[in-house]
Formats: C-alpha cells, sequence, structure tokens
C-alpha cells in the first residue's frame, strides 16, 4: 500500500482548471518532487494533499485511509511553506512546540521533542530567538524543525529552497537529502527549479496546465522524456519535428530544411507518415570539421558561450535550424563565429516525441 | 478556517453596522415627522424644514460655523504637511521627542482641556501682550487648526511612509532643485492624503462644540453651539431636520472627496 | 529627506512653534491658574504675580485643589469605571467588526471601512442627540416595547450609566475598529494555514495566533477609546444625569456655572495627571518600530 495515493483528483477556481484528473503515489521514504513552471497547478496539488483546498473530484488517501474531507488540521502531513510562515510572536522553540502544545504532549517530553529537532537542523543555540532575529537560511532550518516535530507521516515542501541564495541553496539540497534520510519521513516538494529536482527527488512528477505530464525517477525524466514539454522544461534540448519515412535499413525523420532524413534510435514501432519530433540533448551533440558517421547535419557556429566549466556552442543550418552544442569549455575553444561544422550524434541519444 | 465563520462574520458586520447607523437612520427619517412628538409618527412632511428656513438662529451660526472650518483647515493643512514632512522624514533633530508628543497628544487629550487651556492663553495674552483684543471667530480659528494640524499630521505621515523614496532621487537626478521635487514629485504623490486632511480639519471643526465653547466670544456662536442650547431644551424635529441638512452636506462633500481620490488613483495605476 | 540637510528647519518651525505656543503653552498656563484664587476680576481669579512695594510677588495657593479633594469623588470614578466599560465593550463589539472586515473579499474592504470611518465624519453632537429620542422614556425603544405590550411602565434607559456608557461605546467604537482591522488585515494567511497544519482547529488558531498578533492593534484602540473617554463632556452631559458626573462635565460645571477657573483649572490637572500614563503609553506604541516584519 503506498502512503500517499492521489486518484482523478480536480480542483477548478472559478473556471479554470487548476489540477486536472491527477493520479499519482508516493511510496514510504521517497523524496517526491512536483516539478514544473508557474501557473502549473503544483502548488495547488500541494495544498489539496495539505487539506487547505478541497477537490472538486477525486480521492486522496494516506497509509490507506481517505482523508479527501479531513480539515488540515487532522491530517497526519505537515508542511513546511515558502515564506516559512514562522509565528513572528513566538520564539523559535515555541514555533517548534507549536504542534506539540496543540496535540496536548506533556511537557518534559515536548522539550526534549524541541531540543531534539532543534539539534537536528543545527538550530540548538537559537531557540530563544524571534524569527525576526533570524536569516533566511536559519528561518528556512525552523520551519523544517516545526513541520518535522510532529513525526508526520508525510512533509510537504513548498519551494524549500526557493528563498535561499545559490550558495545556500546548493549546501541545503544536500542537508534535506541527509536529514530526510535520518528521519525516514516521506517528502513531497514543490519546485519550478529542475536541477533542484534533479539532483534531489528519488521520483520526479512534472506537471503542465494541471496535468501530469511524466512521472518517473530523475534518469528516466531527462533521458527518456515522454513529451516535448517534459523534454523542452527539463534541462536543454534540440527538437526537429518532421514526418517519418522508411529507409533502407532504419526508418527516419524527414526535417523541412535538412537534406538527409535524420536516423531515429530504434526502440519505438513507428508506420512511415507518422508526425514525430527527434530531441537530442546538447551535450550529446559532437562538433567536427570533417562529417563524421551516422546522424549528422551541417551547421555554422554563431556564437560561443562560455559558462565556466562548460561552454556552450550555438549553431545555425543555412535553413535556419538553430541547436545547442555542450562541451567541455577546453573543447570548444577550437570553434570561432562563422566556421562551418558537423553536429553529429550517435541515434541511440535520440528519443523520438509523438506529437 | 476561511469557509465556517461566513455566518458569525456576515452577522458580526449586520450588527455592527446597524449599531452604528440605525440612531441616524431614525434621526432622518423622523425629521420628515409631521408629528411634534418625537417617536410618534405623524406622517410625512416637510414642516420642520420650513421651520429651520425660517429660524434665522441656526442660519448665522452656520455661517460662522462654515468661514471658521475653512479658514481653519486650510491652516491646519499647512501647519500638519510641514509637521507630517518633519516626523516622517528627519528622524533625529532637536526636539524631535517632544514635537512628537505634540503632534499626538491633542489627538486625544479631552476637548475640555484643549478649550480651557487655550482660553486661559487667550485671556492670559490679551492682559500681558493685548492680544487679542477679543475672542471670535479668529480665536476659534487658531484652536481648531492646533489640533485639526495634528490629524493632519497623521494622514501625510502615513502616505509619505507609503511613498517610493525612489522618485524622488529620481527627479533630484533628473537635476530638479529640493524644493522643486517637493512641489512637482512629491506633493502630487500624497495628494490623496492633502485632500482627506483638509476634509478631516474642515468637519472636526465644522462638528467641535466643546473647544468652541470655551474659546468663542459672544458674536461668534457656531451652529453646533447653536444645536447645544436648543438640544438641552430636549428633543425638536427642528433639530432633527438641521441634524440631516447638516449629515447630507457632509456626507456629500465626503462622498466627493473620495470618489475624486479613488478616480484619481485607478488613473495613476491605468496610466 | 534628500537635500534638506541644512533647510529642514523651514519646514520643523511652523508646526514646532505653533504648538508649542497653541498646546504646550496653554497647559502650563493651566497649571499656573490652578494654583490663584477665584475673585469678582476680570479675569477671575487672583493675579499669580504681582509687582508689589518689595518687588515682585508671587501668590500661589493650592486651595483649588484641596477643595477638589475635599469634593465628590464619584467623578473621577466614574470617569475611569465609565471609560474602562466602554474600553472593554468596545474591544467586545468592535473585534468580530474588524475581523470580519480584514476577511473579507479585498474588494469589499475599502467600502467596509469607509462605512465604518463614516460617522467619525459626523457630528458627534447629532449621533448623541439621535440616542436621546431613541431612549427617553417616550423615545422610541418604550413606544415600541409598550405597542407589544411587553412593559406597563416606561424603562429608564437614559441619563443613567448604562446610556452614558453606550453613547461612548457608539461614539469610539471606530477608534477601535481602525487600529484592529489595521493589524488584522496585515496578518498573513500562511500562518493561519501553518497553525491549522500543525493541528490547530479554527478556535485554537484564533486563540493562539490571530489574537496574539493582534494584540498591538487591541492596545491602540484601547488607548484611542480610554483616553478620549475620561475627559469625554458631550456624553454624561447629553446622556448622563446628576447621579452619573464626569471629569469633563464637572470641569465644564466649574467653568461656566460656577465661574470658578482656578477649580476648573484644578480639575484640568487632575484630569491630566490621570491621563498621562496611557499618553506616554500611546506614545510608544506609535513610536515604536515595527518588528517581526519577515
Amino acid at each position: 500500500m503506498p502512503l500517499l495515493e492521489i486518484s482523478g483528483v480536480g480542483k477548478k477556481f472559478a473556471a479554470v482548471a487548476a489540477v486536472d484528473g491527477v493520479s499519482l503515489s508516493v511510496e514510504r521514504g521517497e523524496l517526491f518532487a512536483l516539478l514544473g513552471p508557474s501557473g502549473c497547478g503544483k502548488t495547488t496539488l500541494l495544498r489539496l494533499i495539505a487539506g487547505f483546498e478541497r477537490p472538486d473530484a477525486g480521492r486522496i488517501l494516506i497509509d490507506g485511509s481517505d482523508v479527501t474531507e479531513m480539515p488540515p488540521y487532522r491530517r497526519p502531513v505537515n508542511m513546511m511553506f515558502q515564506s516559512y510562515a514562522l509565528f513572528p510572536h513566538l520564539d523559535v522553540a515555541g514555533n517548534v512546540a507549536f504542534g506539540l502544545r496543540q496535540e496536548g504532549m506533556a511537557r518534559r517530553r515536548r522539550e526534549a521533542r524541541v531540543a531534539e529537532m532543534l539539534a537536528l537542523v543545527q538550530m540548538a543555540d537559537y531557540a530563544r530567538r524571534r524569527p525576526h532575529e533570524l536569516s533566511g537560511g536559519q528561518k528556512q532550518r525552523v520551519a523544517l524543525a516545526r513541520a518535522l516535530a510532529k513525526m508526520p507521516k508525510l512533509l510537504l515542501l513548498d519551494e524549500p529552497l526557493a528563498a535561499l541564495d545559490r550558495k545556500l541553496r546548493e549546501e541545503t539540497r544536500l542537508e534535506l537529502i541527509g536529514i530526510q534520510e535520518r528521519v525516514g519521513t516521506s517528502f513531497v516538494f514543490v519546485t519550478h527549479d529542475q536541477e533542484e529536482a534533479l539532483g534531489m527527488a528519488s521520483r520526479i512528477a512534472v506537471m503542465e496546465h494541471g496535468r501530469i505530464a511524466q512521472i518517473g525517477s530523475p534518469g528516466e525524466i531527462y533521458e527518456r522524456p515522454a513529451t516535448r514539454f517534459v523534454a523542452d522544461f527539463v534541462g536543454a534540448v534540440n527538437l526537429f519535428d518532421g514526418v517519418v519515412v522508411a529507409g533502407s535499413n532504419a526508418t527516419g525523420l524527414k526535417v523541412e530544411g535538412i537534406d538527409a532524413p535524420l536516423p531515429l534510435p530504434d526502440s519505438p514501432e513507428l508506420p512511415a507518415g507518422t508526425h514525430a519530433a527527434l530531441a537530442v540533448r546538447p551535450e550529446k551533440l559532437r562538433l567536427s570539421a570533417e562529417r563524421p558517421e551516422g546522424a549528422a547535419i551541417a551547421a555554422t557556429v554563431t556564437s560561443v558561450n562560455y559558462q565556466g566549466g562548460v561552454s556552450v556552442v550555438h549553431l545555425a543550418t543555412s535553413s535556419g535550424h538553430r541547436l545547442k552544442a555542450q562541451m567541455a569549455s577546453a573543447d570548444a575553444l577550437g570553434f570561432a563565429r562563422g566556421e562551418p561544422v558537423w553536429a553529429g550524434w550517435q541515434a541511440a541519444d535520440g528519443v523520438v516525441l509523438r506529437q | 478556517m476561511s469557509r465556517r465563520l461566513t455566518l458569525f462574520r456576515a452577522a458580526a458586520l449586520a450588527l455592527g453596522f446597524g449599531f452604528l447607523y440605525l440612531p441616524i437612520a431614525l434621526l432622518v427619517a423622523y425629521s420628515f415627522n409631521a408629528s411634534r412628538l418625537v417617536a410618534v409618527w405623524g406622517g410625512w412632511s416637510l414642516h420642520w424644514y420650513g421651520e429651520l428656513v425660517r429660524d434665522d438662529k441656526f442660519g448665522a451660526a452656520a455661517w460662522n460655523s462654515l468661514r471658521i472650518a475653512a479658514m481653519a483647515a486650510t491652516l491646519a493643512l499647512l501647519l500638519g504637511t510641514c509637521a507630517g514632512f518633519a516626523i516622517e522624514r528627519f528622524t533625529r533633530f532637536r526636539g524631535r521627542a517632544v514635537f512628537g508628543f505634540m503632534l499626538m497628544a491633542p489627538l486625544v487629550v479631552p476637548e475640555v482641556i484643549l478649550g480651557l487651556s487655550l482660553l486661559l492663553l487667550f485671556v492670559a495674552s490679551q492682559a500681558w501682550l493685548g492680544w487679542p483684543a477679543g475672542r471670535g471667530l479668529m480665536t476659534v480659528t487658531i484652536a481648531h487648526a492646533t489640533f485639526g494640524c495634528c490629524f493632519v499630521a497623521v494622514l501625510v505621515r502615513a502616505q509619505l511612509a507609503g511613498f517610493d523614496r525612489a522618485l524622488e532621487e529620481a527627479a533630484l537626478d533628473l537635476g530638479a532643485r529640493p524644493f522643486g521635487v517637493l512641489w512637482r514629485v512629491t506633493l502630487p504623490g500624497i495628494s490623496p492624503a492633502l485632500v482627506s486632511g483638509w476634509l478631516l480639519a474642515f468637519t472636526l471643526s465644522l462638528d467641535d462644540l466643546v473647544v468652541a465653547s470655551f474659546v468663542s466670544g459672544p458674536s461668534a456662536t457656531t451652529l453646533p453651539m447653536a444645536v447645544y442650547s436648543s438640544v438641552r431644551i430636549g428633543v425638536t424635529p427642528e433639530v432633527n431636520a438641521l441634524a440631516t441638512v447638516f449629515l447630507g452636506v457632509v456626507i456629500l462633500l465626503i462622498a466627493g472627496a473620495f470618489s475624486l481620490i479613488a478616480r484619481q488613483e485607478r488613473r495613476r495605476l491605468s496610466s | 529627506m534628500t537635500g534638506w540637510a541644512r533647510r529642514r528647519w523651514l519646514l520643523i518651525a511652523p508646526p514646532f512653534l505653533w504648538l508649542l505656543v497653541f498646546f504646550l503653552l496653554p497647559l502650563g498656563i493651566v497649571a499656573a491658574i490652578s494654583l490663584t484664587q477665584p475673585a469678582d476680576t476680570i479675569p477671575p481669579y487672583t493675579p499669580l504675580i504681582t509687582r508689589g512695594a518689595g518687588g515682585i510677588e508671587i501668590d500661589a495657593g493650592t486651595a483649588s485643589y484641596r477643595l477638589l479633594a475635599q469634593g465628590d469623588g464619584r467623578a473621577y470614578a466614574n470617569s475611569l469605571g465609565f471609560a474602562a466599560l466602554a474600553t472593554g465593550l468596545c474591544l467586545l463589539v468592535g473585534y468580530p467588526i474588524a475581523f470580519a472586515i480584514a476577511r473579507a473579499p479585498k474588494t469589499w474592504r475599502n467600502p467596509l471601512l469607509f462605512l465604518v470611518i463614516l460617522p467619525f465624519w459626523t457630528s458627534l453632537l447629532i449621533r448623541v442627540y439621535a440616542w436621546i429620542a431613541i431612549l427617553q422614556p417616550t423615545g422610541v425603544i418604550n413606544r415600541a416595547l409598550e405597542a407589544l405590550g411587553l412593559i406597563q411602565a416606561p424603562l429608564l434607559l437614559i441619563y443613567n450609566g448604562f446610556s452614558v456608557v453606550l453613547g461612548l461605546v457608539y461614539a469610539y467604537l471606530p477608534f477601535m475598529i481602525l487600529p484592529l482591522y489595521g493589524s488584522l488585515s496585515q496578518l498573513d494567511e500562511s500562518l493561519l494555514e501553518a497553525a491549522a497544519d500543525l493541528g490547530a482547529r479554527p478556535a485554537q488558531v484564533f486563540w493562539r495566533v490571530v489574537l496574539p498578533l493582534s494584540l498591538p492593534g487591541m492596545a491602540a484602540g484601547a488607548l484611542l477609546v480610554f483616553i478620549p473617554a475620561i475627559g469625554e463632556f458631550v456624553i454624561p452631559d447629553l446622556l448622563g444625569g446628576a447621579g452619573t458626573p464626569m471629569i469633563g462635565k464637572v470641569l465644564w460645571q466649574e467653568f461656566f456655572d460656577n465661574v470658578d477657573w482656578p477649580a476648573a483649572s484644578a480639575v484640568a490637572m487632575a484630569l491630566v495627571a490621570l491621563l498621562t500614563a496611557p499618553l506616554l503609553l500611546a506614545q510608544r506604541l506609535v513610536e515604536r518600530p515595527r518588528e517581526g516584519e519577515t
């Protein structure tokens, strides 16, 4: 039995469907990410799980029991708010103890639990501080300790790292993973940052317009995107739209403006004449002066974008297709603007996306 | 919790506004009562408005009150705007604490104290300096401007606190001198506070009974003083009619001013 | 303000001097006059400072204060009691209203607030007068109850403590609602959700989060009601009776009816003394830097 099971859940605001027929399940111990652009319904879905919104359709089950109609204060889940929502009239310890007092936990046990939680997030020295005396990172830790204090079956995190600056975000990401492993609670977190989702989650649900576009491990989402949207949203991608044609030994994709049909990976069975798209990640492209074996397109370098350890070379074909190739910066040094090159890749590295 | 309490909240609003407005509504209704007895309905009539027009004691008092209110509100606007700027923008100057106290205290100090103290000042000043020669419109105006400016300062200060300082810095950067910035950027920016501040000072002056009773002379009876002397005698439908006219004028004035402010605000947001 | 450093006195001086001369100085004069004795002269008090044969002589006495101490203490007890009761009732009545406005749809809030402020713009005298017609023995309530056959003789609803407190609550309710609304409307919705998420039921969310966070608003509202209510004149004069004197009315009577200016001044000083503590508290509330803004 999964810990969280959502089936056919929908929620409309006015006439707009924020969440539309979403089904998914989360197992015990998972670090599950809801990933999508702003307005895709991921936060609404999180609020539905927490109980701040009631769904118009579908059921939500936690640990096998139906919580769809249950108010938030009865649900065995806790949430870490994007704004942290720390109570300004209570100190750090008071904030962490809030939910425990609500449970009526005896004072001694409560104090022990608060101390344990503050130690977990390394805030033991700040128990008597007020929220406005804390830095952003410290507030984030207190919010996490407060949400974990009640030992919820499921912890919900709304953009847990969005309010932190970049360097802190990367450290905190690792800490969150460590804390999740230590407490063993399932985490469901919402993010718009694909890097965050890929780097933290055990599984990811990518959302688009209130629907789930794909659910899978970070590797599956990145390497085998199911739709154009997923391929485009998660990481950079080169996309070719065309029609499937039957070749002499393999099927290919005829793309307007590119002479030879592009070879397709052999996995899917596609009848000739089907409209499809081919996705190739920028790091899979190899640039060379001579035409390589296999799939290749002739193009001209338009610019070289240095990004530290790696560089992105932007290319354009004579018919106007724009391509990106990513490589180690040392390898990109040899390319100058205006230089004609061949961009090639292994046919197996391409992903076919049906329209 | 947002949905559960809807009924409770609707009831709170209905009861609260009923409490605030029912007495006024009854007062207005009974001003159209044909009967002389209050609380006995004798049919609709404009009789008491006719009486009111014929009664010239209220007319002269109303004219006094309007003149005083206009002068006092204008004076209060000038003083209160300066004060609001000073207290909001200059965080450090000698006497700021005293200044802050003097701006806040008249808002809450009982009117009897304001009235008595100002009267004693005028009397002492007349004995020592020969000014003011007598008490009348001017002394009432000074008194009303004194507490009026504190109310204006509160409104100006609140609006200034929400005013984007970058606009002033941009104007300075574009070559405007400090006075030009004040005149062309800051004052237009806080114009809603200026309008409502003047209006508040005006209506406070128009309403004031206690202070005016102390500092006014025999030649300058104000409208509230005239109303008070007839109210002490008893409830009469004529006073109801007067009160209705008074309420009507004040509400029209305020509604007009606020819709003006709202329209300006909308225009600013849309452009 | 940028660029004003040296010329700032142009802005500070006019209101500063005005308030010094027309607010602070008069309070000093009241203190001085309270030390003189009444006399049948114009003005009706003995001069405090005279130029006699031996130079400047000061003739100060505490006769007015002794009189005050011997006099009726009820006015002071009433003023404090009625003001405190009215403050408590305003809080009870005003809190649900402020809460309802703060939680109302955004487009409703400003019109509702406007309706709260509107009575404040209209004459207090008229609003208090309106209650006479409602409460008096031949007034609206008694007539209605008689017509329904619920009472035989008119209820005594006016010229007593009840009508004075009712009048105070009615007149000062907006002063309670506005600061309460101010702190309730700033309440972050996510704090309420966080409390619910941590297991608090709606009533507990109110007691443990909403109420503590609206304490500043409650304090400001209480002071805004309590301070002016203590010295109120119009309400005890029009709605009160002989048995319900308040300080403001006593001051008025000493001044206008007894023409005893020193006594009136002594009453004023006593009133100022009563108000000093709440006034200083009020200023601290106003000037306190806002904390906890996250």
